[in-house]
């Protein structure tokens, strides 16, 4: 298990790394932590001819609280720092909630932010909790920066709207507003191993207890982390509680083009889609207390 | 040394046997100074890497390899033209059943492929990275045919793995004892159901691999990375390479695990001494884990048709049915153990007198089985041990009372097995108490004469124990060697046939020497692994290295005192009984001066003396006449989640009576070990193929096994209750009663959770996808009688 042969460029900057990209074409991957390309390198599933390190690109690795109160994320990250930081903790209770559940110390410890959403794995944590959180992707073109709801950035299985020539740079997560919950739970065959179905949701609760808002997104079903829609809609407006939780999650399945795999069935994941919304969901609702990982 | 009991240092007061010391291999290998097969350089190293057939059937149309050839760095690539001169087929080493030789495999393919990863050619070039890329360019044209791809498809015999037009059945026959037909006939209960158990492969953290030299002035072969049956597979190929086999030496480094997979002959085992004979340079091949996965043998896939038959009292009366069993597309080394293991355990530690068992060992385009830790027992004890809850519910009796109303008890010592394995005598359990080993694992787990009753905990999930029981036979033949030798400075090296895949036998048979001779444990040398250490050797496996390589030990080391002695004896006028030795000093039984030590005899010896150096030289053999048992039960207890189909294993407890642990820790260390492999396996660990033939587990994301922390509250009791009369030391094996039962314990638990939503449970692995599938079936069909 060699890699094929291939060049190998560490740009210090990100206009040297637009640079290669443009050079390189379709040529190019992009290198962050590694944890998910190596080993198709590895594999020889993929055999590109220039690998362009991002790890010694300046500036995209800060994380910082905004005056307004939003979180900014580099797009180089290792997710290690998310789950050790105390203003992720403070500000973005979900993310916190979530990332422990992402593989293992030691991939978190190279694994970044970044290179898990450009990968789009469709079981992955992060892209669903950056929806769940209704963050904001920043993307740096050769001919300027773009930003994008997480919502639209991923397009099917391992894909997103990313153009050969552009570079996720970072993501912006907005300050939650009072009353805003979280619930996050996931089945997997270890501890460790991407989800065969996930959710993680955030509402927005009133002084009554009513849903304002509500984003619930199940991941590792379909070919993307996918809106629970029916879901949300059946929740606002309506009094947080038991009941409201399994009304609504019966919902989870509807228009879910849930996928059969070597793990999992179709039919197994639009069963457990339900069971796992309702059991986010009182967590939001404060009703059962978040689980570990194991 | 996490275990509080483990010692540092031997006890010099106490019996070195029974001592939990630490492993004097552990210094080696937690400093990271072990020195395993990748780790072996020699100047001028080629690397090979091996090119396989992406196909699971066709004919071999052309292989184009002038590409690779030419490619910088590439030396040589081999196809079966290059080979055919002296190539033979891989050998049946155990278990030769009628019919086997039709289907041998050769070292490479030559005008079929038979199963996805089969060998086409080999590739060697000046480093693996370059060997790689030119296995990629070596052109295979396979003409793809039919493929048997399940056991299904090997009954239907659509199409055939061999010869076109044959069924897949490389060998049938039928065992029995006393007269089933009657019993069954006049039994007032009977159950019929069809089990099955996956494919699985015993994945050792090392994967297989080898480094051979020739020496072509001196006209030596040098194999490193061998293991477990080193002379067997010498003999082999010094005949394959007409070579005498004293020129061909298999050395064994540490080896990272085998769990009965490596050390087997392989294509690759005839493929690297072929090359770097050729070649007149080092060869290295390292197998890599997609390879292993495709490569080393798999086992453990057998289907089961079991009918019991009880009176309404719940005496067994009967067991029979049909064992198919899947040797993959060729018969290997192991032939038809998997199979007949699987039909001869079934019955089991419980006294029933009437059994008849139809083996079919059939052939499947997939890669070759061999033996995986408990070969057949696993698979056995989980159909039984199924069976036997679900008459137990049919007939109303808790199943613990089932078990034991049938269990063979001590007054039935030696139980006469009859002949349920056609190409082994006929065999008793030598000793045991089995009833007591049950009431043991009862009350750890506080269950009093029952298990305790099923529930649910605060998170609505399904809470049950599981309970299953077990023999497991140990200490295989046909003997083992050990030579012993006194060195200048009073040591002594000791020499065993056995080979070690990191159990531990350096310092467990310098405990065994130590009580032998009187001397400290620190006082012994051991050497295992080599060709050039005894005369003859068998090798580890059927758990029996203590038990056989032992034995030969203490043999060799009481005759080398008594030599000793007899010499020392001769030289002070005495007679031989006179003489005492303690701690490593002769003298008169009365006492008195000293008469020699081994010190001095070493020193002797080293400096020519014919009769020193035949005192302190002894070289002896221990020969199996009967086989050892152990047995035990197992005790689960598991958490289903009725929603998820998620399972938590609570709690695993394996009791094992081994008759006597020559070293407690290492004993315990197997059992823990061995249990967590059965509890991966039953929930994750599985070979899946495609209707192709494909393997769609081919890395270790998706071939899933339990990492550290998958099973965190495995415990094991080892009882030294009932020693075997069949050796001098009275031990049994240890190394794999802790897994054989674990799938059956297990999955009895998880059925007893899940019963009162009407599923039956008859299949591995416990998969959440496959229990979601029965809990689907269950909510579909009627609720079950009341």
């Amino acid at each position: 298990m060699k890699a094929a042969a291939f060049e190998y460029a560490a740009p210090r900057s990100l206009s040297e790394a637009h640079a290669l990209l443009r050079e390189h074409g379709e040529d190019a991957r992009l290198l962050a932590g590694g944890q998910s390309l190596m080993p198709v390198l590895a594999l020889r599933l993929a055999s590109p001819a220039i690998l362009v390190d991002l790890n010694r690109v300046a500036g995209l690795d800060e994380l910082r609280g905004t005056s307004a109160g939003d979180l900014l994320t580099g797009a180089m990250v290792r997710t290690r720092t998310l789950e050790l930081s105390a203003e992720v903790a403070r500000t973005q209770p979900l993310l916190h909630a979530a990332v422990p559940w992402i593989a293992h110390v030691q991939i978190r410890n190279r694994g970044t932010l970044g290179g898990s959403l450009s990968h789009a794995d469709p079981a992955a944590e992060l892209p669903a909790v950056a929806m769940a959180s209704d963050a904001t992707l920043i993307i740096a073109g050769a001919r300027g920066t773009r930003e994008q709801p997480a919502h639209a950035f991923f397009t099917g299985l391992f894909g997103t709207t990313l153009a050969p020539d552009e570079i996720l740079t970072g993501v912006r997560w907005p300050a939650w507003p009072t009353g805003r919950r979280h619930g996050f739970v996931e089945v997997a065959r270890r501890h460790g191993d991407y989800a065969i179905v996930g959710v993680a949701l955030t509402v927005d609760l009133d002084p009554d207890r009513l849903v304002t808002g509500a984003r619930v997104v199940v991941f590792g079903a379909a070919d993307t982390a996918v809106r629970a829609s029916a879901v949300e809609a059946a929740l606002i407006g309506q009094p947080a509680g038991e009941p409201l939780a399994a009304a609504a999650a019966g919902h989870a399945s509807d228009g879910l083009d849930a996928r059969g795999d070597l793990q999992a069935s179709a039919e197994y994941r639009r069963e457990l889609a339900p069971v796992l919304v309702r059991r986010a969901l009182l967590q939001a609702f404060g009703l059962s207390a978040p689980r570990a990982p194991r | 040394m996490s275990d509080p009991r483990a010692q540092a240092r031997p006890d010099p007061t106490r019996p070195a046997i029974g001592q939990p010391l630490a492993r004097v291999e552990d210094e080696r290998f937690l400093t990271g100074a072990a020195r395993f097969v990748d780790d072996w350089v020699l100047p001028d190293l080629l690397h090979a890497v091996v090119v396989r057939s992406p196909h699971a059937s066709g004919r071999l149309r052309s292989l184009e390899t002038s590409q690779a050839r030419a490619m910088p760095g590439v030396v040589a690539v081999y196809a079966w033209a290059d080979i055919a001169a002296c190539a033979r087929t891989i050998p049946v080493r155990l278990a030769p059943l009628p019919g086997f030789d039709r289907f041998l495999q050769a070292p490479l393919a030559q005008d079929c492929v038979r199963y996805v990863g089969e060998p086409v050619a080999m590739v060697v070039a000046t480093s693996r990275a370059l060997a790689e890329d030119a296995a990629e360019r070596v052109e295979v044209d396979i003409d793809p045919g039919p493929v048997v791809a399940s056991l299904a498809d090997a009954l239907a015999a659509r199409a055939s793995v061999h010869e076109a037009g044959t069924d897949n059945v490389a060998s049938r026959y039928t065992v029995s004892r006393g007269d089933p037909a009657s019993a069954f006939a006049a039994a007032a209960y009977r159950r019929r159901e069809t089990f099955r158990c996956h494919r699985q492969t015993a994945l050792p953290l090392e994967t297989r691999g080898l480094v051979a030299r020739h020496d072509p002035v001196a006209g030596r072969l040098q194999v490193w990375g061998a293991s477990k049956v080193t002379f067997f597979n010498r003999r082999w190929l010094a005949a394959a390479l007409d070579m005498p086999e004293s020129s061909v030496e298999l050395i064994e480094l540490d080896v990272g695990g085998s769990f009965g997979v490596r050390g087997e002959l392989y294509p690759e085992d005839f493929l690297v001494p072929f090359a770097a004979r050729q070649l007149g340079r080092p060869v290295k091949w390292i197998e890599d884990r997609r390879e292993h996965l495709i490569a080393t043998n798999h086992s453990r896939e057998i289907e089961c048709e079991l009918e019991i038959a009880c009176t309404a009292q719940g005496e067994v009366l009967g067991l029979r049915g049909r064992v198919l069993g899947d040797l993959g597309a060729y018969v290997r080394t192991n032939g038809g153990v998997v199979p007949a293991k699987a039909a001869q355990f079934l019955p089991g530690p419980y006294r029933i007198p009437n059994c008849e068992f139809e083996v079919v060992a059939l052939l499947t385009h997939r890669t070759p089985v061999g033996t995986y830790r408990g070969p057949g027992r696993y698979e056995a004890n989980f159909f039984r041990e199924r069976l036997l809850d679900l008459a137990a519910r049919d007939l109303g009796i808790d199943p613990v009372e089932l078990r034991r109303r049938n269990l063979i008890g001590p007054d039935e010592m030696p139980f006469d097995c009859g002949v349920l394995c056609p190409y082994e005598p006929a065999t008793q359990y030598d000793t045991g108490d089995y009833p007591m080993a049950l009431e043991r694992a009862l009350d750890a787990v506080g269950g009093g004469r029952a298990l305790p009753a099923p529930g649910r905990d605060e998170r609505g999930r399904l809470t049950a124990f599981g309970v299953a029981c077990f023999v497991e036979s140990s200490g295989a033949g046909p003997a083992e060697n050990a030579r012993l030798r006194v060195l200048p400075d009073g040591r002594i090296e000791v020499g065993t046939g056995c080979s070690t895949m990191g159990q531990g036998h350096e310092t467990v048979l310098a405990q065994i020497a130590s009580d032998a001779m009187g001397l400290p444990v620190d006082r012994f040398v051991v050497h295992h692994g080599s060709t050039t250490l005894v005369e003859h050797g068998y090798g580890t496996y059927h758990s029996r290295a203590v038990v056989v390589g032992g034995s030969a030990v203490d043999l060799a080391a009481r005759k080398l005192v008594a030599r000793c002695a007899a010499l020392l004896a001769q030289r002070s006028g005495l007679e031989p009984s006179m003489v005492d030795c303690r701690e490593g000093r002769f003298m008169h039984r009365t006492g008195g001066a000293v008469l020699g030590t081994f010190a001095q005899l070493g020193a002797e010896a080293a400096a020519g003396d014919a009769e020193a150096i035949a005192a302190t030289q002894v070289e002896d053999r221990f020969e199996v006449r009967k086989r050892t048992y152990t047995y035990g039960t197992h005790v689960a207890e598991v958490a289903v989640d009725p929603e998820t189909a998620e399972v938590e294993v609570l709690r695993h407890l394996a009791v094992e009576d081994i008759g006597r642990a020559v070293n407690p820790l290492l004993v315990h260390g197997q059992a823990i070990g061995a249990a967590v492999q059965g509890l991966s396996a039953a929930f994750l660990d599985e070979l899946v193929y495609d209707a192709a033939g494909q393997l769609l587990t081919g890395t270790l994301a998706d071939y899933r096994v339990a990492t550290a922390d998958g099973f965190p509250r495995v415990e094991a009791i080892t009882l030294e209750e009932h020693r075997s009369p069949h050796n001098p030391l009275g031990v049994k094996g240890a190394g794999e009663g802790g897994i054989v039962a674990t799938a059956a314990a297990v999955a009895n638990a998880v059925a007893t959770a899940l019963a009162p939503l009407g599923v039956t449970l008859t299949e591995l692995p416990l998969s959440p996808e496959r229990l979601a599938r029965a809990l689907r079936a269950a909510r579909a069909s009627p609720p079950p009688p009341a």
